[in-house]
């Protein structure tokens, strides 16, 4: 009976207090929701994003005795494409570069990544090679400067060589047209 | 149907076994010194896999973990100290590349939260164990709650008097 009398002594208080257990439940669901719906867990944003291209020197895959530097690519806008024989999402990309390229008119790079060149130079001659020119990174040591930790990603850098926007994984017509497409004309108006 | 249940089970255990002891101990890296070895060997416990989300560069196969361990080892060989090497790879790969996150904004929630919840838990605790004895008593003594507290305060007078008085006599 006594019992009955405590808990009744603050009515308001233990109404309330039944509550708690529904708004820790409320919390937790918000939480992993939240949690659940961060898309793709093995994207991560780059840390180079607004930071200049790293230096590098290394061959063109088309003539291996030309060393080029990060300053070739300066001037206007363009894509820079980590690819390789290995990736076959690389293949499964390649067609929207290519129509990219034309389409609008957007110089791409490509680094060579990991990959054996002979392999890579016919890769290109038979599904086209929508690249100004690809770079030989051998040993992968531009894509840790990249931050890269796969093939395909794609970086959008600007005439300054500025990298503006880093894309994990293909490139196909919904990504260039939702990211791409927007920033880079930005880049292009504001040069 | 339960054994097959049980034996995919028991080959799921096995392979998870099976990942974690199957570091990838190939590719052997010569050091100067003892020291520069355990260092190397530190750092790559610490770090990261950036392909893998749960594993560190020594337990991953990932030919991006390969070629980080063989950038920290390089680093290692040319003298950076491990906060050059960890600051090297957060520049390249963000925060995710450390399992021993920095503390900053971003990061405060994951130091302070467990310890916050811990309070938390404790205040809560505590309360309810107050409130139980204090019902208990009650209950004992036959009085209501608003009773029991009377009586504990007049009880508490009576000790404070009582002490009080002790002294004089």
């Amino acid at each position: 009976m006594s019992e009955h009398a405590g808990s009744m002594a603050k009515p308001g208080m233990s109404r309330a207090s039944l509550f708690i257990p529904l708004v820790v439940f409320l919390v937790i669901l918000g939480v992993l929701w939240r949690g659940f719906s961060l898309g793709d867990p093995h994207a991560l944003p780059s840390a180079l994003l607004n930071q200049p291209l790293p230096e590098f020197a290394l061959p063109v895959l088309h003539e291996p005795g030309r060393v080029v530097s990060s300053e070739a690519m300066h001037g206007e806008p363009f894509l820079l494409n980590v690819w390789a024989t290995w990736c076959p999402t690389c293949r499964a990309e390649h067609k929207e570069l290519a129509r990219i390229a034309e389409t609008y008119g957007v110089p791409i790079y490509g680094i060579n990544y990991k990959d054996n060149p002979t392999e890579a130079r016919r890769w290109l001659a038979r599904f086209g090679d929508p690249y100004i020119f690809s770079v030989v990174d051998a040993d992968g040591s531009l894509g840790i400067d990249l931050g890269v930790y796969g093939a395909p990603e794609t970086f959008l850098v600007d005439g300054d060589g500025i990298i503006r926007y880093k894309r994990v994984g293909a490139v196909d017509q919904r990504v260039w047209e939702r990211d791409l497409a927007p920033i880079l004309a930005e880049l292009r108006d504001a040069s | 149907m339960l054994p097959k249940v049980f034996l995919i089970g028991l080959l799921g255990a096995l392979l998870l076994l099976a990942g974690a002891v199957s570091a990838s101990s190939i590719d052997v890296y010569e050091f100067e010194t003892r020291e520069q070895e355990a260092r190397f060997h530190a750092l790559n416990a610490e770090l990261r896999c950036p392909k893998c989300l749960n594993t560190n560069l020594w337990g991953s196969d990932a030919p991006i973990a390969q070629d980080l361990r063989r950038t920290v080892a390089n680093m290692v060989r040319e003298g950076h100290s491990d906060a050059e090497i960890r600051s090297y790879l957060v520049s390249r790969y963000g925060d995710f590349i450390l399992y021993n996150p920095r503390f900053t904004a971003r990061t405060a929630v994951l130091w302070v939260g467990p310890f916050l919840l811990l309070f938390l838990g404790i205040g809560i605790i505590a309360v309810m164990i107050r409130n139980q004895r204090r019902a208990a008593r009650a209950s004992r003594e036959g009085i209501s709650a608003e009773e029991a507290e009377r009586l504990a305060r007049l009880r508490a007078e009576l000790m404070r008097e009582a002490s009080g008085a002790a002294p004089r006599s």
